[in-house]
């Protein structure tokens, strides 16, 4: 038989295993998101479709390419965030969640990666 | 673990008991659209990759966003996109513990809803 009580069981070791730093995190992004979202989404409406030649020369413009990598740099982190909940939610085990919780953290920062690199090539190269 | 008292506990109603309503859906739908739009966000990135590499592979990706599937899934994820932002205001607000008697919620929830589809509609006659 445990002396601990139920209170000191359990404390620190809630569902989450840590405080507001996720909650906080998410919301900084999605304000960081509204302006760059909308910066990007214009520019990028209008020249999916186009020809080679016309995409590179959009975004080798130091701003387009500036705000197509700051939107993804902070979309990545808000989508590996609220990915995260996701799996959180719905996927059971120890074993199962570290992993997903994991190769998701990965995605993300891939997909950050390959954007950044895109990107950076084409702005440098054209 | 804490196991007193799990086997016998009521369960409360499943979710299928409740007749939908604008505050339920709408919160269900922030989460489609914000994890659907995980799969653009993918898309975009392989387009700018594909671009970064030649005309070849350019002309593939694009080709294949503008075909009728892709350009499917680039409407729907606008209409995702104006949904998860305005919705999201909503959410911010909350936040902000403001606008958060019932009848405010059931309000922004169809202004978010209505200007999602304006917002969609209007971008979809601007990159025409």
């Amino acid at each position: 038989m445990s002396f601990i009580t139920d209170r000191k069981r359990v404390d620190g070791l809630g569902s989450s295993h840590n405080g507001v730093s996720h909650w906080m995190s998410q919301r900084l992004t999605a304000i960081a998101l509204i302006p760059l979202s909308l910066m990007f989404l214009f520019p990028f409406i209008r020249t999916l479709g186009a020809d080679h030649a016309v995409m590179l020369q959009t975004y080798a413009h130091p701003y387009h390419a500036l705000v197509a990598v700051m939107f993804f740099v902070t979309l990545c982190k808000h989508l590996q965030q609220g990915v995260q909940v996701v799996i959180e939610d719905y996927v059971h085990g120890q074993r199962m969640l570290l992993t997903s919780l994991i190769l998701n953290k990965l995605v993300w920062g891939g997909v950050a990666v390959i954007a950044i690199f895109a990107i950076a090539k084409i702005a440098f190269s054209a | 673990m804490a196991d007193a008292n799990q086997s016998n506990r009521p369960l409360s109603p499943h979710l299928q008991i409740y007749r939908p309503q604008i505050t339920s859906v709408l919160s269900i739908l922030n989460r489609i659209t914000g994890n659907g739009m995980a799969l653009t966000a993918v898309l975009i990135a392989w387009w700018f990759l594909a671009a970064a590499t030649g005309v070849g592979y350019y002309d593939l990706v694009n080709g294949f966003l503008t075909s009728w599937v892709g350009l499917l899934i680039m409407v729907a994820s606008l209409w995702a996109f104006w949904f998860h932002f305005f919705n999201g205001l909503r959410h911010l607000r909350w936040d902000a513990v403001q606008g958060m008697g019932m009848k405010t919620v059931r309000r922004s929830g169809w202004i978010a809803s209505i200007l999602s589809v304006v917002a969609t509609v209007l971008c979809i006659l601007l990159a025409m």
